[in-house]
């Protein structure tokens, strides 16, 4: 490889990972309500598979491998007024944990604001170098 | 970098402390990823065998160890975001008190040249 990562490469990719996250969120949350007419028809939760990138011993950041579909079963739920529903008079409610989503969004934001931290930290540090002997 | 008469053992204290920052970085990047194990140098023993081999990359490359957790998690990550947000900041703390040294001394050479 290269030049080995910088911190404001390391914390820069953690933070478009964290939001690549938060979008899964805010798509789960958005899709909680949804009904299908099939089980294999509703909507499953998106959850991002987090992967570390290696650069040189001890550093590395991280990127996000794949989305994959979460193993939240969607609920069958009685409702013969609803026009989506199949002969027995049940839909299918999306597979999404709202209660995980909201802890998950939490979660992320407190990562991101870590990871803004250290590149605030470093860039301070860095200018404070380059002014040495003034 | 070996020692050099000005800087003494700050210039590659200051290297040392830059490289750390990043391996701690590192840790707070990966706070979310599945399996990732944490790491650190142990900063005494490699700033040691940098000022007498002269190379800091060999040296950071010769102390890296793996983080002990207090409490491990199920998913095999060893990152405890209070840990690392502590020896993140004694580091940029002792970052910075290694760059006031280093401006110490400059002052004082400056001081000397100029001759007041």
């Amino acid at each position: 490889m290269s030049a080995p990562l910088s911190v404001f490469q390391i914390s820069g990719r953690a933070m478009s990972a964290q939001l690549v996250r938060l979008n899964t969120v805010a798509s789960n949350l958005a899709n909680a309500g949804t009904v299908a007419t099939t089980k294999e028809g509703a909507y499953r939760a998106l959850k991002p598979v987090f992967t570390q990138v290696s650069d040189t011993p001890g550093v590395s950041t991280v990127k996000v491998d794949q989305v994959v579909q979460s193993n939240t079963e969607p609920t069958k739920r009685y409702d013969p007024n609803n026009p989506l529903a199949d002969k027995d008079g049940n839909v299918w409610d999306a597979g999404v944990d709202g209660a995980a989503e909201l802890v998950d969004m939490i979660e992320t934001q407190r990562q991101y604001q870590n990871n803004v931290q250290v590149m605030q930290t470093a860039k301070t540090l860095t200018l404070d170098t380059l002014r040495l002997g003034q | 970098m070996a020692d050099d008469a000005l800087f003494g053992i700050h210039g590659t204290a200051l290297a040392l402390r830059s490289q750390r920052m990043a391996m701690l970085a590192s840790n707070i990047a990966n706070a979310a990823t599945p399996g990732f194990k944490a790491r650190d140098i142990d900063f005494a023993k490699a700033l040691d065998s940098a000022s007498q081999t002269g190379s800091v990359d060999r040296a950071v490359d010769g102390h890296v160890q793996y983080r002990v957790p207090v409490q491990a998690s199920a998913d095999g990550n060893t990152v405890e975001l209070a840990t690392e947000q502590t020896q993140f900041a004694e580091n940029a703390i002792a970052y910075k008190a290694t760059l006031n040294f280093l401006q110490g001394r400059i002052s004082t050479v400056m001081q000397a040249l100029k001759g007041e």
